[in-house]
């Protein structure tokens, strides 16, 4: 677990952050794909009465399940490994046509120090890909950027109904540790 | 013999009768068509791309209007693309979700090219495997007039197949634009614009 310090010199946990920057936001919906970025984030919404957790077969659901869970009007998120991403392109078209607010939180693969080459091509161009599609994109780094740029997606997505992603880099997420299951 | 199949338009019209409180959410292509044509209406959400969401949009209304009965009135094609959807939505299991499906094995907006469901995959198959409360595969009026009943009794989410024949009828438009179909839906659930 990735442990930084914020100003006030308390320890932060980008983890945990996620969690509470989006409770903050009155998310009621957290439809993921799983990855082990967001186990942490799954863990809590799985636990809270108060949101409905949405395990999906493939991430582009989950962009046609917030923009009908806004219309009957609740928020949500969509948490995402960037391999996702390539499986949502056509569907952004919902939020591009009808300005659906979307906020997702991908987690990278393939952008730095990744074993496994097969994630690259997918990674190498996810921010670019969503940028295509008229998703506004954030990289978080650092630890202590994570809650503010997560904060920052957030508005702009459900104040300014704006299709909004933070992208977890590798570097912030660790490298997968390959032996073991993970 | 085989029975004569149901016509599209007089199916979704018997459908949409005396609909009350329904939100309706349609898939791209002739189903749009055929209910903008039995009569356009505030809790209509028409989709006009995105093809494979017209059930993924109907879960995400369904459970956050429990209130209200959700009815998605997709085609074949469209439901194919989200075939995966259907065992998401079946461990939501909302009760107030019904998903009816145009049946006419083929692909009618690209010109009748034959799809699964017309090389004999049977969808309602599909939705009874992931364990839908409710699956059926409609051949006459009546079974209409029961998935009617069905949908607005908010007490099972079912599934049905509507077999309707191929014929190919006037393109009755809804409109196109997304953003004011979105907010009239919205206003029309009382939500604040905001």
């Amino acid at each position: 677990m990735t442990t930084s310090y914020a100003q006030d010199g308390k320890a932060t946990d980008w983890k945990t952050e996620v969690y509470d920057v989006l409770k903050a936001f009155d998310v009621k919906h957290a439809a993921y794909v799983p990855d082990a970025g967001h186990a942490t984030a799954i863990e809590r919404f799985d636990a809270d009465e108060a949101v409905r957790s949405v395990v999906l077969t493939t991430e582009e659901e989950g962009i046609g399940y917030l923009a009908g869970a806004w219309l009957g009007g609740e928020r949500g998120v969509l948490l995402l490994q960037s391999s996702g991403v390539g499986n949502c392109i056509n569907t952004l078209a919902l939020p591009a046509c009808a300005r659906f607010p979307l906020l997702m939180v991908v987690t990278m693969r393939g952008d730095w120090a990744e074993f496994n080459q097969w994630q690259n091509p997918m990674g190498q161009v996810t921010e670019a890909a969503l940028n295509l599609m008229g998703v506004r994109t954030w990289r978080a780094e650092r630890a202590e950027d994570v809650a503010d740029l997560l904060q920052g997606a957030a508005t702009m997505a459900f104040e300014g109904d704006e299709a909004c992603a933070v992208l977890l880099s590798q570097r912030l997420i660790g490298r997968k540790e390959w032996n073991r299951a993970q | 013999m085989t029975a004569e199949l149901l016509n599209r338009r007089e199916a979704v019209a018997e459908l949409l009768k005396d609909r009350g409180e329904l939100i309706v959410v349609t898939g791209l292509g002739s189903p749009s068509y055929d209910v903008m044509a039995a009569g356009d209406h505030d809790r209509n959400y028409y989709l006009w791309a995105a093809m494979g969401s017209a059930a993924t949009v109907g879960l995400g209304l369904a459970v956050s209007r429990p209130q209200d009965p959700v009815l998605v009135v997709t085609g074949d094609g469209e439901m194919l693309m989200g075939m995966g959807a259907l065992a998401t939505i079946a461990v939501q299991r909302p009760k107030n979700l019904t998903i009816a499906v145009l049946d006419n094995g083929h692909y009618g907006e690209t010109g009748m090219q034959r799809s699964h469901a017309g090389h004999g995959i049977a969808l309602e198959k599909v939705a009874r495997s992931v364990d839908f409360d409710w699956t059926a595969r409609i051949i006459d009026m009546a079974g209409l007039r029961d998935l009617r009943a069905r949908a607005h009794a908010k007490n099972a989410l079912n599934f049905a197949a509507i077999a309707i024949d191929v014929a190919e009828e006037e393109r009755v438009l809804p409109s196109r634009d997304g953003v004011y179909i979105k907010n009239r839906l919205r206003a029309a659930l009382g939500q604040s614009m905001a």
